[in-house]
């Protein structure tokens, strides 16, 4: 890796209660790149994002981005939560969601300006939900809930974008929408470091990638990661299986819609 | 004059709760209402015995202290300890309010303090104690520390409604953009605490309780925006309030009981109407 790292995760290791998420991981990820983050169930993906987002703290090892503390360099990432997290029958809109990524610039005390309405109508327009500003977020399907918490990340204008699972249970017209909208982010300039579970369109979606089963099986160019070793290592005798097993977990992930 | 005391009163403690309730449901915590106005018997008793006074101030600071210091046990058990939260709730205030229990029944014989009380309220007598506005109106005098709280969690909402929002409706975000998270959580765990405490002395802990968790149900069925989501709480507060007094004085039986009826009935009613809505736009859609 000739330049300069964007992010940086140094002998991290991460305990929920006895048992380690993560076991002493150490990597490097480079610049304006589409980086998949990959492994099997329980591998660790999101309590990865989750750790180098400071949502959860280490157990030990350190993280850096852009070479710095996240904090001094917290207004240039963008973090995308798994949509499943949050409840969706919460009685808001699609505009005060998105509104959410202008509160960060703005302060929790200031009202948003003319111009973060400019910003969140625009990022609203970006995923194609600008006609569904006003509607309560409980009647949107899953793939447009996913494309208003994209809209939120974009908001926020930041270079560096972590997202969790942007694919899980959405239609085929989100994910195309989605990869479009990744390579107009990429070229221009910004890096995206995705949490993915499906092999099948690994390849075509990532220049990089970071294979995870609690430890680090590998990271690096896609085309040189991307090996039948590599993947079973990282997914165990399940690979002999793996279009079933990913077909299942395709199943696992639907969204269970209540009514 | 004696309906509008008590009714008055009643709806102050409703506003309080609904403000504060509205947060706790969507961050599916009402509960942690529940052990904090359970929780704060120790902190008044000791506040009393060591003031020996049955006056306001200290026994208002040493409720607070002890509900603050249920939400601590309950953070500390469900983080360390690693214990569900509800099983970290019950064990936390049952704990503390068997304590007080003991203490009151200890040493509490001549005090001014019973158990029926705590658990009831008295707000049929609010009307007992009245302290003079202007000329010859005159409020009780526990509504008067009721509306100073309100003034405070209205005041205190505005301010920090996009911190409380933000964090209740997704907390992972909102730690990712540097917001913090910890901070909103005690910031709304203090108005708890306060609104429960200021509450219970009239209207009792089962009442709290009913406040807390009722009208911003309600208004969860009713509306689609939380802001109004606020408000609409506040109005069936003071709703039930009214209609859980004027029942109660034609049946001749507690108001707090009554009111908390009044309370489920409505949800009740509300529920099932919404349901026939919602499913007769479905048909519709469909």
């Amino acid at each position: 890796m000739s330049k300069s790292p964007i992010i940086e995760v140094h002998n991290l290791t991460v305990l929920y209660g006895r048992k380690p998420a993560l076991w002493n991981i150490d990597f490097e990820l480079p610049e304006k790149k589409v980086i998949g983050i990959m492994g099997p169930n329980g591998s660790g993906k999101s309590t990865l994002l989750k750790s180098i987002m400071g949502v959860v703290s280490p157990t030990s090892g350190f993280t850096k981005v852009y070479d710095q503390e996240l904090d001094d360099v917290r207004y240039k990432v963008s973090y995308v939560p798994q949509r499943q997290d949050i409840d969706w029958d919460f009685p808001a809109s699609v505009w005060e969601i998105v509104a959410m990524g202008r509160y960060q610039k703005r302060g929790l005390f200031k009202k948003l300006t003319s111009e973060d309405k400019d910003i969140i109508t625009d990022s609203l327009e970006k995923v194609n939900m600008l006609g569904f500003a006003k509607r309560q977020i409980s009647q949107l399907s899953g793939g447009q809930q996913q494309r208003v918490f994209l809209a939120r990340a974009i908001a926020q204008q930041g270079d560096l974008f972590l997202m969790d699972e942007p694919f899980a249970g959405v239609d085929i017209a989100t994910e195309e929408m989605i990869i479009a909208l990744l390579k107009d982010m990429k070229d221009a300039g910004k890096t995206l470091v995705i949490v993915h579970h499906d092999l099948h369109t690994a390849q075509s979606y990532f220049d990089h990638l970071v294979l995870l089963n609690t430890r680090l099986i590998a990271s690096g160019p896609t085309n040189e990661v991307f090996t039948d070793k590599i993947l079973t290592d990282t997914y165990g005798g399940r690979l002999t299986t793996i279009s079933k097993i990913s077909q299942e977990l395709e199943n696992k992930e639907f969204p269970i819609r209540h009514k | 004059m004696n309906d509008f005391y008590i009714i008055f009163t009643a709806s102050l403690v409703a506003i309080n709760c609904a403000l504060m309730g509205s947060f706790l449901v969507m961050r599916k915590m009402v509960m942690i209402g529940d052990a904090i106005s359970h929780a704060v018997l120790p902190g008044i008793f000791i506040a009393y015995y060591l003031s020996g006074s049955t006056a306001s101030l200290p026994i208002l600071i040493g409720a607070a202290l002890s509900g603050i210091l249920a939400t601590l046990m309950i953070e500390w058990f469900t983080k360390k300890a690693r214990l569900q939260s509800d099983a970290a709730i019950g064990i936390s205030y049952t704990l503390l309010f068997a304590i007080g229990i003991i203490l009151i029944s200890k040493f509490g014989a001549n005090a001014d303090l019973d158990q029926q009380c705590v658990l009831y309220g008295e707000i049929e007598y609010v009307s007992l104690w009245l302290q003079p506005i202007i000329g010859s109106f005159s409020l009780p005098k526990q509504s008067i520390t009721l509306l100073i709280v309100c003034i405070i969690l209205i005041g205190a909402v505005v301010w920090g409604y996009k911190g409380l929002f933000i964090t209740t409706f997704d907390p992972n975000f909102a730690l990712s953009t540097g917001v913090a998270v910890t901070f909103w959580h005690y910031f709304l765990m203090s108005g708890v605490s306060l609104t429960t405490v200021v509450s219970f002395e009239s209207v009792g802990a089962i009442l709290v309780i009913a406040f807390l968790s009722g009208p911003p149900a309600i208004a969860y069925l009713l509306t689609e925006d939380f802001k109004k989501m606020l408000v609409v709480a506040c109005a069936i507060g003071i709703f039930c309030s009214a209609a859980g007094y004027y029942i109660a004085k034609w049946l001749d039986v507690s108001v707090a009981g009554a009111i908390s009826s009044v309370i489920g009935l409505v949800f009740i009613i509300v529920f099932v109407l919404t349901s026939v809505v919602k499913s007769k736009a479905d048909v519709i859609s469909a």
